[in-house]
């Protein structure tokens, strides 16, 4: 057994419109050098933008940042998304559907149904001081 | 990123946006502010271009419905070609393939549209 840690790659986003991109450019790499598949490297790009302006637009973060780590443990990707925010209640965030989106006035909120679509399993952890959203994806 | 641009061209009575960069809220705000510039002329069927914007988010696709559900009230028709698979792959998560159509090149789609 090696007692070598699994590789990770750490940021820290300021919340600034656009800087999920930021993001994304980090996710290629690491995606690269797991060698996955475009597809799969997309799909980690976009689920990655949704939790990151995710956290920028609902936290209420006064930290004014979201840490970003990437953790390469053998075949699979593991990504937490963390912000220092108010946290949220999963069952409250309604399944959206484009039947009831198309005549509503909030035709957004789709963030979260996206990243279950996208990515292997996700996981959600928040409390009144942040929430952590945990995304996995095998190679 | 630099700045999201599109340019709109008229194909007979098909609307084409070409768009180019990262369709967020504000490439989903350019791109419904041109169409709805178009509906007040008349305009119903419109196609979007999106060779040039393989980067969304969840806000600027959320306003293509909002296109959409216009586009209802006219009778108009909503469709696209050249996506990026992962494009694809979110307007079917999103639902947006039941409202509006894909199609595979330009000229696919200005015939569909025909």
């Amino acid at each position: 057994m090696s007692d070598k840690s699994p590789p990770k790659v750490e940021l820290t986003i300021p919340i600034i419109p656009d800087m999920e991109l930021a993001a994304t450019k980090t996710a290629e790499v690491v995606a690269k050098h797991m060698d996955l598949d475009e597809e799969k490297s997309a799909e980690i790009s976009m689920a990655l933008i949704e939790a990151t302006i995710n956290a920028f637009e609902h936290s209420d973060s006064t930290e004014g940042n979201v840490q970003i780590h990437f953790v390469i443990q053998g075949e699979l990707l593991v990504i937490k998304v963390t912000d220092r925010g108010k946290g949220f209640d999963k069952s409250q965030v309604k399944i959206p559907t484009i039947e009831e989106k198309i005549t509503s006035d909030h035709k957004r909120g789709w963030g979260l149904q996206l990243i279950q679509e996208l990515m292997d399993t996700v996981e959600f952890e928040s409390t009144g001081e942040g929430t952590t959203v945990t995304m996995t994806k095998k190679k | 990123m630099a700045d999201f641009t599109l340019e709109v061209k008229d194909e007979g009575d098909i609307v084409v946006i070409e768009t180019n960069g990262y369709l967020n809220n504000v490439g989903g705000e350019k791109i419904s502010q041109a169409c709805y510039e178009k509906m007040e002329n008349g305009k119903t069927r419109f196609l979007l271009d999106l060779e040039n914007s393989k980067v969304v988010n969840s806000i600027g696709v959320s306003i293509i419905i909002e296109i959409i559900e216009k586009l209802q009230d006219v009778d108009g028709r909503l469709g696209y070609y050249n996506l990026a698979p992962i494009v694809e792959k979110t307007f079917n998560i999103m639902g947006l393939t039941k409202y509006s159509t894909v199609f595979g090149s330009k000229s696919e789609a200005l015939e569909g549209m025909s």
